[in-house]
């Protein structure tokens, strides 16, 4: 394998240990919220020692996912030099933005929730836990505005001169934080974690139950875990909604990657499994219209007319503009300092080309082609997995309420079983994501091969076996604690 | 005023300073935060994970990165190069 395939991978592992801790974070911030919630209104130490327990899971989760973001950054410098220079002025505002929300705000308020029972009021801390729940939530829209950038390159402009994209004006700034691509991206992930945070709270709960102990704690755990968790689900539908919606108006190749779609057309059939199709249903869940056309792998290609008439071009007409569009940087380069006259038809011929700077380094159209296979298959197990989901919080919710969860077991089991489930399932949304948009680091504009540094694979495969190592160890350890608190159970406070 | 805010700094650095004593379980996740911290930016990021493009200004950035952009892809190197090495500086 190639420095590239290994920078990849490397990236790949890094950012998937990282989604390890990020959706429980996010999910149980909001269960123990609202748990403290009920405590402040009902004013009944039950819910005081519940909420604790489940801060206490937090607060390991939190310990071991901290700063796992951060090797993602320094595999930017590393690894992927070219990128992180194109990238770096408009990932510099959002990026700053997170750090100081993710120190001040998550930080202070993290601080008062553990150590300020007792020692603030209640109203303050309550306060406290939201604003730390809070605070995570605002610090991943600021990386998810980097991460839609990144699919749909909106706001900026390519200035050939610090070889960057920039933004040019508030106006643009207001672009690039409203792109759509991010706020679905946003609401999907969040939401996510809650149908996470609640998946878990119901798998440990139904432990509890299990070995007949702290029953009541486990019974009302569950109803708030299923109820977030529902909520969740609820809500990622709508957003996985939007998402495929702008798959398909924005990364139309990564839908049909997801779909296995090689020819398209109007009134395209949904694939449950291969040879089972649903007619019709892609064309609804991609335009909301039976009759809107879909593309399929060959129709991009070759190109296509969208469904707002607008000429696609070929895949092999967009490289050559690409080739115009860096012959233009390479002219205008050139030529700034001794013609300017030159240089300035230089740059409107690359202004003309730029949105297909990127394809100019392809080698042959089907380089646009990401794997279909992961990408298909991922999906599938995604929306199987998230299905499976919704109808474990609904049974286990419904019967919870009903308090007719008693001697049934197997519900126990599945629920259990269900905690590793919601990870795999999160997991791979984010290989459709990410995968579904090679070979693109930014859409359109610059490919894997030209945004990587110039390392040898050796080097990467080095810190790759590293990076597996200590993130394993780190593992270990984090699910022995947390096994450990779960163990112990809701107990004594100010630990 | 300043001596409100003396007050204040006060409270907070008991705040802290008490927590971090009565701690339990949690003087655990402590240690390993900062035997993360330890690995992350005293091991990895010294000895790892220098960034390729360090040592250069702004300007020879741009020229690097824009070669890159106009001499197409980037093909594995045989060793590993610093970054001086692999832009000619």
């Amino acid at each position: 394998m190639d420095v590239i395939v290994w920078s990849r991978i490397q990236f790949a592992m890094t950012a998937a240990y990282h989604w390890l801790f990020v959706p429980l974070t996010l999910g149980l911030a909001l269960v123990m919220a609202v748990m403290e919630t009920i405590y402040v209104i009902k004013k009944d130490d039950f819910w005081k020692k519940t909420a604790q327990f489940w801060m206490k899971i937090f607060a390991v989760n939190f310990a071991v996912g901290i700063a796992t973001g951060i090797i993602l950054e320094f595999e930017f410098g590393t690894n992927w030099s070219n990128y992180s220079w194109f990238v770096g002025d408009m990932f510099g505002a959002p990026l700053a933005i997170e750090g100081i929300l993710a120190f001040f705000m998550e930080a202070t308020f993290f601080a008062v929730m553990f150590f300020g029972w007792g020692k603030v009021g209640k109203r303050f801390h309550l306060v406290s836990t939201w604003l730390t729940g809070i605070g995570a939530t605002i610090s991943a829209y600021w990386i998810l505005v980097a991460n839609g950038w990144m699919q749909n390159p909106v706001g900026t402009t390519f200035n050939p001169e610090t070889v960057r994209s920039e933004m040019a004006s508030a106006a643009a700034f207001w672009e690039v934080i409203s792109n759509p691509v991010a706020v679905s991206k946003f609401f999907h992930s969040i939401t996510s974690g809650w149908v996470t945070g609640g998946v878990f709270v119901v798998g440990v709960s139904c432990w509890f139950l299990l070995h007949k102990r702290q029953q009541e704690f486990a019974r009302k755990s569950i109803l708030i875990g299923s109820i977030v968790g529902l909520v969740g689900s609820v809500a990622v539908m709508l957003s996985g909604d939007s998402s495929g919606i702008h798959a398909a108006e924005f990364q139309p190749m990564k839908l049909a990657a997801a779909e296995g779609l090689e020819d398209g057309g109007s009134r395209a059939a949904f694939t449950i499994v291969p040879g089972v199709k649903v007619p019709g249903m892609l064309s609804i869940l991609a335009t909301h219209d039976i009759d809107g056309f879909v593309p399929g792998i060959n129709d991009i290609l070759k190109g296509y007319t969208d469904n707002d008439g607008n000429v696609i071009p070929s895949v092999a007409e967009k490289m050559q503009r690409g080739r115009t569009a860096l012959d233009a940087l390479a002219a205008y380069r050139t030529l700034k300092d001794t013609d300017p006259e030159a240089a300035a038809a230089a740059r409107a011929l690359l202004d003309e080309n730029v949105q297909y700077m990127g394809y100019g380094h392809l080698e042959k159209p089907e380089d646009v082609i990401p794997p279909v296979g992961v990408v298909f298959w991922a999906f599938r197990l995604m929306i199987g997995l998230g299905m499976l989901m919704l109808l474990e919080l609904l049974v286990v919710g419904w019967l919870g309420w009903k308090d007719k969860l008693a001697g049934k077991r197997w519900l126990f089991f599945i629920a259990i079983a269900c905690i590793p489930l919601v990870y795999i399932c999160g997991q791979a949304g984010w290989i459709v994501a990410e995968v579904g948009r090679q070979p693109w680091t930014i859409q359109g504009l610059l490919p894997v091969n030209v945004a990587i540094s110039s390392l040898s694979a050796g080097a990467v495969k080095t810190t790759f076996f590293l990076f597996l190592a200590i993130f394993s160890l780190f593992l270990i350890i984090e699910i022995r604690i947390m096994v450990g608190a779960i163990k112990k159970g809701p107990e004594t406070p100010n630990e | 005023m300043a001596k409100g805010l003396k007050q204040s700094a006060v409270a907070v650095w008991h705040f802290y300073r008490d927590a971090f004593r009565n701690m339990t379980w949690g003087r655990t996740l402590v240690w390993l935060i900062l035997l993360k911290f330890f690995i992350l930016f005293a091991i990895l990021r010294v000895f790892f994970f220098k960034p390729a493009m360090a040592g250069l200004d702004e300007a020879e950035r741009s020229r690097v990165v824009g070669e890159r952009l106009v001499g197409g892809s980037q093909t594995e190197t045989e060793t590993p190069v610093s970054p001086s090495q692999t832009y000619n500086l």
